[in-house]
């Protein structure tokens, strides 16, 4: 092995006195960090390989770990700092791609951060969640624009199929594959309990999660992985993904060892070789093409379920939107560029697309604009990191968001960045059984469901205080939003006024 | 200071409704007498009235009631009148100069009717080709406003105390078979006529009190359906919705109201009428933008009757009462024992619970309810 020019990331201080020398740290640890000294009857720890996952941490019974930031210094330098020559480094030493997991992790503008809500004063007033009724409950699908009535009164046409979410989050496609097995469980258990949906990503449905079909979603990707007849069928909506906010225009690869038993029979693959999506469909070339896609699903379950539509959020977003209303989808869904992943090349995850604040703020007013905005639900995603992210994406226009990064930091993920390596110590970004075991879906799921309770009180609360005792009169209603520190511009695409106005 | 229109303002207010079944006609009076008694109700900058009945000579034409800030502006809007319609007559509408009324705008009064040759080349209905021209005129003709343009009926409003509003424009003048009127307590306002309520629209009035936190959801809803919210009043919003509803997309008052106070979701799973159920949730799921959120209580007044409505908490007070064959609506009972001591029944309804008044000639033949 030639020099490596790498330094750690991390350094792992042991408080000796501390230690008991139990060696659960070093059972714990799936990058072998740590190791016993017999000689000296110490644990010791590797600096090189730690990720910064906690789980060492966390799980140490006398709290004698810390793992912090390596210290090493490289010469001030505001245009070359010490990531870019890092990522030199490794790219001179591997030749590849460099590859990132979970979201950007660069300093780009957080428009939620950006906006204010508003509340009642006296002209009228705040509504108490604990004393009135207050609603939540959002119904994903298309919509026509009129109900005819014939002269008797009679409905003339029968509602087209709407998926029912008793609150306006459901967990964001990841699939089997990229999580686990428990993962999965967990969000489909907690999805059933909520009275909402999980999205199954592009991995196949596994044949013991076909239960929670009423709360599913399954997704078809590039590589139409898992994807059959009775797979189809199998959930409420059907959700099409043509990209992803980390990655736009690229596709996937679940690299071979990932692939076990299980996985191979849920993704109709081979034990061990690479699932590999390509980046667009190759049956979609345009948008006349997603159409007939948009309708071969449709034929294929009877016109009895809801076809979503996924896009990452892209400048031209807007206008691919009305395409993709028009092209017939029911759910329009728009990922922004702070969205996770389990893998995506580095340069692409921090360089392309945009923020979903300002994706779903063109896309709501273009298709208000073209008229059409209330025959299509409206699901966004991208780094919703807690309720009043919600709030605010209600506000600008959306029906419903999704959640991915946050349902997995529920579940324990410690937003270490690492998934791609398969080793995840909590159980999650993982297919390695003696890993997988750690996440009890029995005790898991259950936080899932305490995450999405809170926010959702917390939402009821904010909706109250708003004057508002339905979601239904927040969507859209961008009076209720005040921008902060933003320019005119900023102010005019998001379709808000400045604080004070 | 921007006008109304130009910038949001939030106010509380009172209103007042009588309606003779009979469609028998009586003079403003009473209904001045029934809102003046709510005076507190409201801070002298905002008052009106909306009467249907009244011109029973021009019945078949459209009363454009029209402000205007100077003679330059109203000679620009008689150009386009003249090019678009035919104006069977014009004046000015009769006022009577009282102290408490100050800086009145200009304000006129036209029975038209669509030019043939310009409807035809249009394609629209009637009344969508005077909607458009309305609208053309409120946008873009600065300095002028319709505030009136139904059939035989009329809006008389402007800034002052409403029981000064009903003296000035000499409303015991006027005999309709329905009255609405409007106290209003605006938070802010450099006080402009147009901005005065009742607000309508075509054969549409609504005189409203209350805050609706729907607002912006409500307002981009319509928009899409090419109303412009020039005045960005809750009011103005409630009457496109109304006319979106019911003139558009001709669903029935009932309809329209279960969309607009739509019922709690836990009420409709409950209902053991799968029809009902089933159909209060496709209206639910289409017209959810619709739905009208935060305080208030409404008159809706249309030819044929009106509907009296809360919001689904009943956040503003609503009374109703009944005396032979007059319906009485208001903010509060005493301003309707002001004029009708002994009523036979007085009842507030529910939130979301509306109450419908029709003339006993509509009720005979409507499918519309």
């Amino acid at each position: 092995m030639s020099l490596d020019f790498d330094v750690p990331s991390f350094e792992i201080l042991r408080n000796k006195n501390k230690c008991i020398q139990c060696k659960v740290c070093i059972r714990q640890c799936a990058n072998m960090v740590h190791f016993y000294d017999k000689d000296d009857n110490i644990v010791c720890s590797n600096n090189v390989y730690c990720v910064n996952c906690h789980r060492c941490v966390t799980l140490c019974p006398t709290k004698a770990l810390i793992v912090r930031k390596y210290p090493l210094e490289f010469r001030e330098n505001a245009n070359w700092n010490g990531a870019a020559i890092r990522e030199i480094y490794k790219q001179a030493k591997s030749g590849g791609v460099l590859l990132s997991s979970m979201g950007t992790t660069k300093a780009f503008p957080i428009y939620w951060d950006k906006m204010l809500l508003n509340a009642s004063q006296v002209t009228n007033p705040s509504i108490d969640p604990l004393r009135e009724p207050m609603e939540t409950k959002v119904l994903i699908g298309r919509k026509p624009n009129v109900i005819p009535f014939d002269d008797n009164d009679e409905l003339k046409t029968t509602m087209p199929p709407q998926i029912e979410l008793n609150i306006p989050i459901m967990f964001a496609g990841m699939s089997y594959g990229s999580i686990s097995k428990n993962a999965h469980e967990s969000l489909a258990r907690a999805a059933t309990e909520l009275g909402t949906c999980y999205n199954t990503g592009e991995g196949g449905l596994h044949k013991d999660f076909y239960k929670y079909g009423n709360n599913t979603i399954v997704q078809v990707a590039s590589g139409r992985f898992g994807v059959h007849k009775d797979y189809l069928n199998a959930g409420v909506g059907i959700e099409i993904k043509i990209g992803q906010g980390a990655k736009p225009g690229i596709g996937g690869h679940l690299p071979g060892k990932k692939v076990g038993e299980d996985v191979s029979l849920t993704r109709m693959i081979p034990i061990g070789s690479d699932a590999i999506s390509p980046a667009p469909h190759h049956d979609i070339y345009s948008i006349e093409d997603l159409r007939q896609l948009i309708f071969s699903l449709k034929e294929t379950t009877e016109y009895r379920k809801p076809i979503f539509v996924k896009i990452a959020a892209v400048h031209n977003a807007a206008a691919i939107a009305s395409g993709i209303a028009r092209a017939g989808a029911d759910a329009i869904v728009i990922d922004g560029f702070r969205g996770g992943t389990g893998a995506a090349p580095t340069r692409i995850r921090d360089n392309v697309g945009i923020p979903i604040e300002l994706a779903l703020a063109s896309i709501d007013q273009r298709l208000h604009e073209e008229g059409i905005r209330n025959c299509v639900s409206l699901i966004i995603s991208g780094s919703i990191r807690n309720s009043s992210d919600i709030v605010k994406a209600i506000a600008l226009g959306a029906d419903a968001v999704y959640i991915g990064s946050a349902a997995l930091i529920a579940l324990g993920c410690h937003m270490c960045h690492s998934c791609s390596t398969g080793k995840c110590n909590w159980g999650i970004a993982t297919q390695d059984p003696s890993l997988v075991k750690r996440l009890n879906p029995d005790i898991m799921y259950k936080r899932l469901i305490n995450l999405i309770t809170a926010w959702n009180h917390e939402i009821q609360e904010m909706l109250g205080g708003m004057g508002i005792n339905a979601i239904d009169s927040l969507k859209g209603n961008r009076l209720m939003l005040r921008g902060i520190g933003l320019n005119e511009k900023e102010l005019h695409i998001l379709g808000i006024k400045h604080a004070g106005e | 200071m921007l006008r109304e229109g130009k910038v949001r303002i939030p106010s509380g207010c009172s209103i007042s409704g009588i309606i003779d079944k009979t469609g028998k006609r009586f003079n403003g009076k009473d209904i001045i007498k029934s809102i003046g008694l709510m005076h507190e109700r409201s801070n002298g900058l905002g008052g009106g009235f909306a009467a249907y009945g009244i011109y029973p000579d021009y019945k078949d034409f459209y009363a454009l009631h029209i402000f205007y800030d100077n003679l330059n502006i109203k000679k620009q809007t008689d150009n386009f009148l003249n090019t678009y319609f035919d104006i069977e007559y014009n004046e000015a509408i009769p006022t009577k100069s009282i102290p408490e009324i100050l800086e009145q705008p200009i304000i006129w009064r036209y029975f038209v009717y669509p030019k043939n040759a310009r409807l035809k080349d249009t394609r629209l209905s009637e009344t969508d080709f005077i909607f458009k021209y309305i609208m053309i005129i409120n946008r873009d003709y600065d300095g002028a406003y319709v505030f009136s343009s139904g059939k035989n009926m009329g809006a008389f409003k402007g800034v002052g105390y409403p029981e000064d509003i009903g003296e000035f424009y000499m409303l015991e003048n006027y005999n309709a078979y329905m009255w609405t009127a409007h106290g209003r307590f605006p938070t802010n306002t450099p006080g402009w006529w147009g901005g005065a309520h009742p607000f309508t629209l075509l054969n549409w009035s609504i005189v409203h009190n209350g805050e609706i936190s729907s607002y912006d959801t409500n307002r981009r809803f319509v928009e899409m359906y090419g109303y412009v919210c020039n005045l960005q009043t809750d009011t103005e919003v409630i009457t496109y919705l109304f006319d979106l509803l019911v003139r558009k997309h001709h669903l029935s008052i009932k309809r329209t109201i279960q969309a607009i106070v739509a019922p709690f979701w836990d009420d409709i799973d409950a209902m053991a009428d799968s029809k009902l159920k089933n159909e209060l949730k496709y209206i639910r799921a289409v017209y959810s933008p619709a739905l009208i959120n935060g305080p208030f209580s409404i008159i809706v007044g249309f030819h044929g009757g009106m509907i009296a409505l809360n919001d689904r908490i009943k956040l503003r007070p609503l009374v109703i009462a009944e005396y032979n064959s007059k319906v009485y609506v208001s903010s509060e009972e005493s301003a309707i024992k002001i004029i009708c001591n002994q009523p036979d029944r007085i009842w507030a309804p529910e939130g979301g619970e509306p109450v419908i008044v029709l003339l006993e000639e509509t009720k005979k033949g409507a499918s519309m309810i």
